[in-house]
């Protein structure tokens, strides 16, 4: 990871004193603790639509955020760009939630050392590729798409990647770095037939090459199954109204872990209280057929960090074990003001933001129920297996997602399709009804963005085919 | 001529010797200031200006646009020049280009966006500001238990527009929001719930008890809440929840979503399209309005644009590019997103009030649904489906007899502006979106 250094280092002629003035200045009120979030940024997007590039767009983003704490007190400022005297100015503003009348002691800040884990090596970065073989992604996938079915009408292709090198230090004087490459496809398909019109979408990404667009996730297999949502819609029924039994589809139905429980397990609402799920751990929330993960460790993954936005290494932190609630998903402060572990869930959207506890990758593990035996065990139910996007109430506990490609199940058949409606239940007794974990944990093709606060960060889900014994599902047919 | 706008000239400037056959930039400054209180104690306190410079160039009827926030002399020209590359590299799309020399208006209107008595506001003042809000809120009840704090946000922004035909604008805005977040606590579990006072003026803001007392008051009333068995019922939206439904229509009647055809409302300018008590307009003019502006980022002129006129679409929205694209004039509703490139975005978007009292509406349902928040994102522009979380109150008999949650409402957006039954006198600005509480026939509500 030389490359991070000599941006910083090198670019931008950043030195280990400079960092160290940078935190005394920070401190210079007294606060416990303060760090330097160092960030450059690069983004492009590429924009297919109606068989032509409509346009590519680059983005750059500069900044440094300071951050110091004072007991439960944050002060937060940042710079758009690493001129010594903006980063001085933004340490003494973010120094006056303190207010101490005596400086700290001064910090000393130990040279960076690069991290020895690196969970996406990759030849070349997002930044470094050739614009024409991202052009390529896109032009295949239009192909693909309109050939799959001629009610194909309207095809939309966007890539997007990013470039992201992070250097933080800490008043601890630690330093860490890391340089994180993400990349996405996304296809959106409009089929007509009859004056109906209907959307399909698929999309997948990863922080990786873009040697992740084969196999599965080849441009021509995504574009096909977006273009498959969008006809397979025109067919489809009004969705049930009222509670009834539901079987997830592998997945990116996962979604469900990540509405239903992981907000609820982020260390900042239980440390104040106002979780649902907060002074639960210990206690059984689950069907003892549930064991959930958090892992930010995980290869390649879009919700998976070296280091988190706090500079310390991720985990695999056990949040549900066989139904029992184990334990929260921590950034810095909340670990500190607990005396809970770190695990590594400090994130931020970037240097303009406070770094809040966040997840990662977020799952369930296998059982052991063939997909198929589950689906024939329902009399009469909803198969859901592709989603748009949930939302939960962390205090209520009351969460939805909504299944865009779901079906009927009658006796134990899957049957037709069903238009797009939204599953609402209760975060900490839902899992509670979970009768069968099929056998096979699938994760998702990397494509989730969780919003908080109004800041957005990449995360990834996954899920074994599961039955719930009753949800409230969302339609309009009685 | 600001700092700001000789700096988009000089970005101009070097995108047309490299090659560029047109090009305009934006550039935004934004001096913040936030501040939030929790449980009586500052939580966090955040101050920052940040800059972003906003690049679209034309080679030819190529495009490409870039941003940074990096406004180093030489990173913006190497930038400039890396966009002009990537223009080379796109297609020819015949609708690409600048808006037309007509659109631009000579001299801004004052929409009075500034309010300069916000500056003599000390910082010691604005984090009191949020300590009497929070305050407000955990002395309405003994029930308010909890907070997830109380924020007050301040910020001036300048923007800056400039082209190659000659267009240099700029104008400066500034916008305050005062929130508050209570918890109340019974035996049955915790409830959440917010209001916030919105404004570009000092005079216009609410009074922080008031905002403290109403969000107390919105959570208490949730107590209890459970769900209701399944039915088809009338739905009131209040004036939060109806503004997330003009959000629906507004993405409906974005031009872009019209020439990609993923709208319910493609091919219906002229045709009755809701029902005949409906009115909406986008406003950019509204003085002092959260979403007022004298130009879009696109240097057009904004205005009045009349959308549903009693029950009948009338226009759609557009940037340049979708203008053209459609055969339409440009509205003045053109955005540059995050990554620089132009979108649709509402002025003032909102729904005119109607003569009834908020208890009136609620005085004339026998049986149904008072919703009062949606959650998630069950909604469907393409086709109109509609199917979100609801939390809300009951309604027997014209009154309020107890709290509901966990319940989906559904239906179709296309019957919904149909069967829009009754409207508030009560528009609601929190933003540059809006509406008054509505009142629709009826719609699927799925719960027990």
């Amino acid at each position: 990871m030389e490359l991070t250094r000599s941006i910083f280092f090198q670019t931008y002629n950043l030195t280990v004193s400079d960092l160290e003035t940078y935190l005394n200045e920070a401190l210079s009120r007294g606060g416990d603790y303060a760090d330097l979030y160092f960030e450059y940024r690069i983004n492009h997007s590429i924009v297919l639509e109606e068989q032509i590039i409509k346009s590519a767009t680059k983005s750059v983003g500069l900044g440094v955020g300071v951050r110091v704490i004072s007991g439960e007190k944050t002060g937060y400022a940042y710079s758009d760009d690493l001129n010594r005297e903006n980063v001085i100015k933004a340490a003494r503003t973010a120094a006056f939630i303190a207010n101490a009348s005596t400086e700290g002691g001064k910090i000393r800040v130990s040279a960076p050392l690069s991290e020895e884990r690196n969970l996406y090596p990759i030849p070349l970065l997002p930044a470094e590729l050739e614009i024409s073989s991202k052009i390529a992604l896109l032009q295949e996938s239009d192909r693909a798409a309109r050939a799959f079915d001629s009610r194909i009408t309207q095809v939309q292709a966007s890539y997007v990647d990013e470039t992201k090198h992070v250097l933080i230090v800490t008043s601890d004087g630690k330093a860490a770095w890391d340089l994180q490459p993400m990349v996405r496809l996304n296809v959106m398909c409009i089929a007509e037939e009859a004056g109906r019109r209907q959307s399909g979408y698929q999309g997948a990404g990863g922080r990786r090459g873009l040697d992740i667009f084969t196999g599965e996730l080849d441009p021509k297999a995504i574009a096909c199954e977006s273009a498959r949502q969008a006809i397979l819609q025109l067919g489809a029924v009004d969705a049930p109204a009222g509670p009834m039994e539901v079987v997830l589809g592998p997945g990116w139905p996962g979604i469900l872990l990540h509405e239903a429980i992981g907000h609820g397990l982020e260390a900042d609402f239980n440390r104040k209280k106002t979780s649902a799920f907060s002074g639960l751990v210990g206690q059984k929330v689950a069907s003892e057929l549930c064991t959930v993960v958090d892992d930010g460790t995980i290869p390649f993954r879009r919700g998976s960090l070296n280091m988190d936005d706090e500079g310390n290494p991720t985990h695999q932190t056990i949040l549900i074990e066989n139904g029992t609630l184990r334990g929260y998903l921590q950034d810095r402060l909340s670990s500190k003001l607990m005396g809970l572990p770190l695990t590594g869930n400090g994130r931020r959207q970037s240097y303009d933001h406070i770094p809040l506890p966040r997840m990662t990758n977020t799952f369930m593990m296998a059982g052991d129920s063939a997909p198929e035996d589950i689906i024939k065990s329902v009399k009469k139910g909803l198969y859901a297996v592709q989603f748009g996007g949930g939302q939960v109430d962390i205090t209520s506990g009351k969460f939805v997602f909504s299944a865009s490609e779901a079906y009927l199940i009658e006796d134990g058949h899957i049957t037709a399709p069903v238009k797009g409606a939204t599953l609402i239940g209760d975060g900490p007794t839902v899992l509670r009804q979970v009768r069968a974990v099929g056998s096979h944990l699938k994760l998702d093709h990397g494509i989730g963005i969780c919003g908080k606060d109004g800041q957005t960060i990449p995360v990834g889900v996954g899920l074994p085919t599961i039955k719930i014994r009753e949800i409230t599902v969302g339609g309009t047919a009685k | 001529m600001s700092d700001l706008q000789s700096t988009a000239q000089q970005v101009i400037d070097r995108a047309k010797k490299d090659g560029a056959t047109a090009a305009d930039v934006l550039i935004r400054e934004d001096d913040s200031f936030s501040v939030t209180v929790r449980m009586g104690e500052i939580e966090t306190l955040k101050q920052a200006i940040s800059r972003k410079v906003m690049l679209r160039v034309f080679v030819g009827k190529r495009t490409a646009a870039s941003q940074t926030s990096d406004l180093t002399p030489a990173v913006i020209q190497a930038l400039v020049d890396e966009t002009v590359e990537m223009a080379r590299l796109t297609s020819d799309d015949d609708s690409a280009g600048l808006p037309e020399p007509a659109v631009y208006r000579n001299g801004a209107p004052d929409l009075q966006l500034v309010d300069r008595s916000w500056e003599t506001v000390t910082p010691a003042q604005r984090i009191d500001f949020a300590i009497r809000t929070e305050a407000a809120a955990l002395s309405t009840d003994k029930a308010i238990t909890n907070s997830e704090g109380a924020s007050f946000e301040y910020a001036r922004s300048q923007v800056a527009v400039a082209n190659s035909l000659g267009f240099n604008g700029a104008y400066e805005g500034t916008t305050a929001a005062l929130y508050c977040v209570p918890i109340a606590q019974s035996s049955e579990g915790m409830q959440r719930d917010h209001w916030v006072s919105a404004a570009r003026h000092q005079d216009q803001m609410d009074l922080p008890e008031n905002i403290g007392r109403k969000a107390a008051e919105r959570a208490l009333r949730r107590l209890g809440a459970r769900k209701v068995p399944t039915a088809e019922v009338p739905v009131i939206f209040d004036p939060l929840t109806a503004r997330s439904l003009l959000g629906h229509l507004f993405e409906a009647i974005s031009g872009s979503a019209i020439y990609r055809r993923g709208s319910f409302l493609i091919d219906q300018i002229g045709q009755p399209v809701a029902a005949e008590n409906v009115t909406i307009v986008d406003d950019a003019l509204m003085p002092a309005g959260l979403g007022s502006i004298p130009f879009d980022d696109e240097g057009v002129s904004t205005r009045l644009t009349p959308i549903i006129e009693r029950g009948v679409l009338k226009n759609y929205l557009h940037s340049a590019y979708t203008a053209r694209k459609l055969g339409a004039t440009p509205t003045g509703n053109g955005t540059r997103t995050a990554s620089g490139s132009v979108t649709i975005g509402p002025t003032n978007f909102y729904l005119k009030p109607g003569s009834y009292t908020p208890e009136e509406i609620i005085g004339s349902t026998k049986n149904g649904l008072y919703v009062v928040e949606l959650i998630g994102f069950g909604v469907n522009t393409v086709t109109g489906d509609y199917s979100r979380g609801a939390v809300g109150i009951w309604v027997e008999n014209g009154k309020f007899v107890r709290p509901v949650q966990e319940v989906t409402i559904a239906g179709n957006l296309r019957e919904m502006l149909n069967n829009i039954e009754m409207i508030g006198n009560d528009v609601t600005f929190q933003g540059s979106i809006a509406a008054p509480t509505l009142k629709i026939r009826n719609m699927v509500i799925s719960g027990e």
